[in-house]
């Protein structure tokens, strides 16, 4: 099977986000990087696959900066066999990076049997690159993934809904699994692992390889600004019984007479 | 004016609240509303008084069960027929799943999310938040319509001012086209209440319940309130809790008008998922927990001692 991966770099979750000067988008010098936390479970994912279909090859594709490949090789050192980096400095729009992941896909020859992403990047939180990249690739596509079962090339995926309900699909490649948290324990990357992920292929290309153009754009953003700090709130103590019920019922008169919530 | 289409759910004969949520913003412009199956007449009477002029009912075969191929299919023939400019849906995880592949179809741009948005002069603009909420920023739509928005429940509130339309129903026959992935089984979830994303009301519990037995003094507090109960991602990790209960980064981002925190230290994770409630209250033993720089109310004491007389309280006043 010919296994695509697709991947983003993003800030570390407790970074601290700042507003550039103009508001066009944040401040991004001092930012620590990370993969995607879902497309962890991608990438597990996809070697899972991999080692269950002998002969079968795992791609990672990234569309993003030039300068900081770590993502990528962090996948190709859990066991992806090569990479491509559409490179970028743009901060994309959804539309641009799926038309992006597809000329990749295009370009590296093979025909995706199924490609696998995150659910969501956890930076823009827009959720629309991977059924974008189905639609435009003609595939089927199942987003937030917290099961998945292989055989012949059949997936058996069940997707998380409302309620903690759980749909479950069934289809044949080629098709698209978007994957949530709870899907796998992605591996960690082997000290061999890593070294070996030195000399694996990593091929670069530009926007313009790859078919996208600034005519692509189709979400403006501007206005980056933190959201409003709340007044401080009031605070009771009441570790001592004896004053537990006194505070209790001043707290949910203020929920019903000044928070006007309950 | 545009011409707008807002696309809408129908579970048990009931329309989501969202929908009318959108529809009040939507006040001065031309909007219809769709869904695929029968919109009962009670939520037709009900759609046309926030500014429904047409209620399609869209019909056709294979769309009995959700699948984002058929779906699309069907909305692509009905949208492209109507001429909309604009296109809504609530962010359900029906239309996170649908929207942005209908998008695609159209080769147009879509917004993601909006917790606010304005019409001026028939044109789109949105707030939205980003990095988990850390940021927010002005969207704006470019290139071929219709443009597509989804919007975050109970971020807009529900419309205070009348704005009656006419609420003719009408039913479209659409087409599913091939449909690759389709629902084979759906296995019902744990809660039969309503969904995080959804509540109105979130009791959630931390790390301190100390074992998922102890959350039925969570259940209990919802009961006698309507709340849904969630859970930080330390209680979903040591097994107290499903995933699906996660609020977070990493679980459901809600936004509630109250949500209570029970033993939960306000990790920046947890904020995330959870800073836009309207009222937040925290129950933890330590003072100095960041919970409490967040919370509109704060109770420094044993949640295992405040829970239950707080459920009595509610009690007395329900
Ligand atoms: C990539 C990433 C993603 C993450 N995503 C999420 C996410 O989606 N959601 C999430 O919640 N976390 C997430 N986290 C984890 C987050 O950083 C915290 O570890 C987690 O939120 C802590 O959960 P907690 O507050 O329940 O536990 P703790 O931090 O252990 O806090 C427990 C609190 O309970 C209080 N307490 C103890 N006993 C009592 C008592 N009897 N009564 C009252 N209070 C008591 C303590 O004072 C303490 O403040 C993520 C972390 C990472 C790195």
């Amino acid at each position: 099977m010919n296994i695509f991966v697709c991947i983003k770099q993003v800030p570390d979750t407790e970074t601290k986000i700042t507003p550039n000067g103009d508001g066009t988008y944040i401040e991004t010098s001092s930012i620590k990087w990370i993969m995607n936390p879902y497309d962890e479970f991608a990438v597990e994912q996809a070697l899972l696959t991999k080692q269950a279909n002998s002969g079968s090859t795992v791609t990672v594709v990234r569309v993003g900066g030039v300068k900081d490949t770590e993502a990528l090789r962090t996948a190709l050192a859990m066991g992806a066999d090569d990479a491509i980096l559409v490179e970028s400095d743009d901060n994309l729009d959804s539309f641009m990076t799926a038309k992006a992941l597809k000329g990749a896909i295009e370009k590296s020859g093979k025909t995706a049997d199924v490609i696998f992403t995150g659910k969501q990047a956890i930076d823009d939180d827009c959720l629309q690159v991977p059924q974008l990249l189905a639609g435009m690739l003609n595939i089927p596509s199942v987003s937030v993934v917290v099961g998945c079962e292989e055989a012949g090339g059949a997936f058996t995926l069940k997707r998380e809904v409302e309620g903690g309900a759980l749909e479950v699909y069934e289809v044949k490649s080629p098709a698209l699994i978007a994957c949530n948290k709870g899907l796998n324990t992605p591996r960690y990357a082997s000290l061999p692992g890593i070294m070996k992920a030195k000399r694996k292929p990593l091929a670069q290309h530009s926007l313009a390889d790859v078919g996208v153009s600034d005519a692509d754009r189709r979400v403006k953003y501007s206005n980056f600004q933190l959201p409003p700090e709340k007044p401080a709130g009031k605070k009771f103590e009441a570790m001592d019984e004896g004053v537990q019920a006194s505070v209790v019922a001043e707290v949910v008169g203020l929920l019903r007479n000044e928070a006007k919530v309950i | 004016m545009a011409k707008v289409l807002v696309f809408t759910e129908i579970t048990s004969d009931n329309v989501k609240s969202v929908t009318y949520e959108i529809l009040g913003k939507l006040a001065g412009n031309d909007v219809d509303v769709a869904a695929v199956g029968q919109v009962p007449a009670g939520a037709v009477t009900e759609l046309a008084k926030y500014g429904a002029a047409n209620v399609h009912s869209l019909k056709g075969d294979n769309l009995d069960k959700y699948s984002p191929e058929g779906y699309a299919n069907a909305l692509k023939e009905f949208i492209g027929n109507g001429g909309y400019d604009y296109v809504f849906a609530g962010s359900t995880s029906l239309a996170k799943d649908l929207i942005p592949r209908l998008s695609g179809m159209f080769d147009a741009g879509m917004a993601s999310e909006v917790t606010n948005f304005t019409m001026d002069g028939g044109t789109f603009a949105g707030t939205r938040p980003l990095f988990a909420g850390k940021c927010l920023a002005k969207v704006e739509i470019e290139g071929p319509k219709p443009h597509f928005i989804t919007v975050r429940p109970n971020a807009l509130g529900m419309p205070t001012s009348e704005n009656a339309a006419a609420g003719n129903a009408a039913d479209a026959s659409v087409n599913a086209g091939e449909i690759r992935a389709a629902i084979k089984e759906i296995i019902k979830g744990a809660s039969e209440k309503l969904d995080l994303t959804e509540a109105n009301i979130i009791v959630s519990g931390g790390r301190a319940m100390k074992e998922a037995a102890n959350f039925k003094i969570l259940d209990e507090l919802a009961d006698a309130i309507g709340a849904t109960v969630g859970a930080s991602r330390a209680a979903v990790d040591s097994g107290y809790a499903p995933h699906s209960m996660q609020v977070g980064q990493t679980g459901k981002t809600v936004a509630p008008s109250l949500y209570i925190a029970c033993g939960i230290s306000g990790a920046i994770q947890h904020l995330a998922g959870m800073r836009t409630s309207k009222c937040i209250v925290a129950i933890n033993t330590d003072p100095d927990a960041p919970i409490f720089t967040k919370a509109d109310y704060g109770i420094v004491g044993d949640l295992f001692q405040i829970v239950p007389i707080l459920t009595e309280e509610f009690k007395k006043i329900m």
